[in-house]
């Protein structure tokens, strides 16, 4: 595997590669000295063009327990829409020798135009409203945890701000190509024009999906993609939308609550539902730096055997 | 005094193809027939001789973006294509609306190897609030009047445009149709490929509902109405539906909306961002209808060079628009003739006499080719093979989204005026 653009890179085998991968490593992160050699002396940048806090931390922290040596590339948003286009910021890092660039971006697609560009290896960490496949990576190695390999007949419900989320375009998609059943379900305004092309089905009624769901994901309302316009108030949302105390309640009990972060507490998820014996949500981070080091050991490792 | 002789092609008249020699002397048809010579002899072998083609719809750049385009540059494609005019939307920095600016351009034109006709703005700044001076503008030749690259949003004003320009013989107010509201922050086609891109979409019905509402302002004023560049199905029909009500209104269409469908986005290929976006299949195949039965006017390029530098950005932040003069009417004929939707002749009205008409330049473009008559002319050849290099295209930008391409029909020669100013596909000066 050359780069991880899109979870339409991934075939089941390498699904399963890095789900083994990832509990080896996950092993190795509990050791008093959670650190292997098995990527010294390769050289990864990440390059965020839009503000993370998780996943760049994960992807850092991801490298170095490899042994990669890791260059933090900063960009400012307005600087690079001032001055220099990204065809020369990331010929500039090509141009130091490194093997991977790890790159997020405001605009759907900007990863693959920087394959077309340089010889390096690029993994998306999310790229506008396109794909996060990391994050769906991470979130299967989660609920396989709980639920085992199989996900075939697994009901999983993604609720909220769906249109504008490249988590769930991942997630659905790479859940659906493993047998998962998947619900989008939201207000109209804020489900994408075309459902079906994520493999998924949706619905606008939380309610009544609810009680069937094995794994309910809830997704942050993206104040900064327009959102807001499309649903009259934030009280609003979480009245109709938003994975309350009540609603909670009504779940299957060993439904998995599952949160890609950053979240909103009190809008789509009440603090004490993210914070209560459902939620998964600290070991999706946790399991994120398991999953990227696998991704990376996939990507610029020998392939062979490393812990 | 100049004269030449274009030799061994044909001609077409009424739709029929005769064996010609076309004699050009001064800057005039001077004579047409059999057996004719000169001492400086153009071949036409092969080629079919037309009134030169006219496209309503060129972005030059000048003033203000010369890096991606200039008068010059843009006329040597356009001569290239087979164009002996273009018309040169007003969207420059600064804008055409103001006779100043129109002189500026008119004066740069004056020399350049296609006629470059300017148009000028509806509202002052493009800003859709006030009227820009369209008389003072009419008084120096401009009849096309357009806020291209935006749509004027007010009906309100749109109506007053219209109603004014029915006091500025042979103007036309030209509309980009797409309503803002609906898609601001959308870079593609809204549909089954934005949503598996994540790419924020802009809604064929912007364009349709633009479309019926001027469509009534026209009837309600008894002005004309030009849509630019269509794309939709629904738009189409609009159009097809009010010329049968009798409403004043044409349309063009550009290659990109007959040859290329949304699903190019996929690539994240900015080349293939423009606005109004391409389109879904059925689009197509509804653009493509109203080529063949008559419903649509005119081809135009919407021609719309921008630097490397400013492609070479993420599809979402690139900004939009496409190459077309240099491969308009060889897609024309590659995807219109050859595939049966429209004959050879239909073509060359479509690309020449209809929007010579529109422009309101039919003394000296578009008409038949005929003795005594000004020498603007193409020799096409509808069967020359080529395909397209972006790093030979006499543009100054490369943004083509036809790179690779193979296309059949190239124009031979070019005569403006009566000057051979493209000889075997190449400009002379």
């Amino acid at each position: 595997m050359k780069h991880l653009l899109s979870v339409d890179d991934l075939s089941r085998g390498d699904v399963e590669d890095v789900l083994d991968l990832a509990t080896s490593f996950l092993a190795v992160t509990k050791r008093d000295i959670p650190k292997v050699p098995a990527l010294r002396g390769k050289t990864i940048v990440s390059l965020f063009f839009e503000d993370s806090t998780r996943t760049r931390l994960s992807f850092e922290t991801a490298a170095k327990r490899m042994s990669a040596d890791v260059m933090t590339f900063s960009v400012a948003t307005s600087s690079v829409k001032k001055g220099e286009g990204l065809r020369d910021t990331v010929g500039t890092i090509s141009a130091m020798g490194i093997d991977a660039v790890v790159i997020r971006h405001s605009s759907a697609g900007a990863p693959q135009r920087v394959t077309e560009w340089i010889d390096a290896s690029i993994i998306n960490a999310g790229d506008g409203r396109h794909e996060h496949p990391t994050q769906a990576l991470l979130d299967i190695f989660t609920i396989t945890q709980h639920r085992g390999r199989d996900l075939s007949g697994l009901k999983v419900g993604i609720i909220g701000d769906v249109r504008n989320s490249r988590v769930a375009r991942s997630d659905a998609k790479l859940l659906t190509a493993l047998g998962a059943h998947v619900t989008l379900i939201a207000p109209p305004t804020l489900l994408p024009e075309s459902v079906e092309s994520w493999g998924a089905t949706s619905s606008l009624d939380l309610d009544s999906v609810l009680p069937e769901l094995d794994v309910v994901m809830t997704l942050r309302v993206q104040h900064e993609r327009d959102a807001q316009s499309r649903f009259p108030s934030l009280r609003e949302f979480t009245k109709r939308y938003g994975l309350t105390l009540e609603r909670a309640a009504r779940m299957r009990p060993d439904a998995l609550v599952m949160h890609p972060g950053p979240m909103n507490r009190g809008v789509e998820i009440a603090g004490a539902v993210a914070d209560g014996p459902s939620s998964v949500i600290d070991e999706q981070v946790t399991n994120g730096v398991a999953v990227r080091m696998a991704v990376l050991w996939k990507i610029l490792g020998s392939g062979g055997d490393v812990v | 005094m100049s004269e030449f002789v274009i030799k061994g092609g044909q001609i077409l008249e009424a739709g029929v193809l005769r064996a010609a020699d076309l004699l050009v002397r001064d800057g005039v048809i001077a004579q047409i027939g059999t057996g004719l010579n000169a001492t400086r002899v153009l071949d036409a072998e092969g080629a079919v001789l037309t009134p030169g083609f006219v496209d309503l719809h060129v972005h030059l750049r000048e003033p203000g973006d010369e890096d991606a385009e200039t008068i010059e540059t843009g006329a040597r494609a356009a001569a290239l294509g087979g164009y002996t005019a273009v018309v040169a939307m007003p969207n420059t920095r600064p804008p055409l609306d103001d006779p100043i600016l129109v002189r500026a351009v008119q004066a740069i034109g004056a020399d350049a190897i296609c006629e470059v006709i300017s148009s000028g703005c509806i509202t002052i700044g493009r800003d859709g609030i006030a009227l820009a001076p369209m008389g003072e503008m009419h008084a120096l030749g401009v009849r096309i009047f357009t806020d291209d690259g935006s749509c004027v949003m007010s009906a309100g004003l749109m109506r007053r445009a219209l109603e004014y320009s029915l006091g500025l013989e042979g103007s036309v107010i030209a509309q980009h149709a797409e309503d803002d509201s609906m898609c601001s922050g959308g870079s593609m086609h809204e549909g089954e490929w934005s949503s598996r891109l994540g790419i924020p979409g802009r809604p064929g019905e912007a364009e349709a509902i633009i479309v019926a509402r001027d469509i009534r302002l026209a009837a309600l004023t008894g002005a004309r109405i030009h849509f630019l560049h269509l794309s939709t199905a629904a738009a189409v029909d609009l159009v097809r539906r009010a010329k049968s009500d009798g409403v004043r209104v044409t349309c063009e269409v550009a290659p990109h909306h007959f040859t290329l469908t949304d699903e190019a986005c996929a690539s994240f290929d900015p080349a293939f961002k423009v606005h109004p976006p391409l389109r879904s299949a059925s689009d197509v195949a509804a653009v493509r209808a109203g080529l063949s039965d008559g419903t649509i006017d005119a081809i135009a390029t919407d021609h719309a060079p921008h630097t490397p530098e400013s492609k070479e950005r993420p599809f979402e932040e690139a900004p939009p628009g496409m190459l077309g003069l240099e491969t308009a009417a060889a897609l024309t004929v590659t995807e219109l003739v050859k595939s049966g939707v429209m004959s050879l002749t239909e073509a060359f009205a479509v690309l020449s006499s209809n929007p010579a008409s529109i422009a309101g330049i039919s003394d000296r473009h578009g008409a038949p080719l005929a003795e005594g008559r000004v020498a603007n002319i193409c020799v096409f050849d509808p069967d020359e093979e080529w395909i397209v290099d972006p790093v030979r295209l006499a543009s100054k930008s490369r943004n083509t989204p036809y790179a690779g391409r193979t296309l059949t029909g190239r124009a031979r020669h070019t005569i403006l005026r009566g000057e051979a100013v493209v000889v075997d596909s190449a400009a002379t000066r």
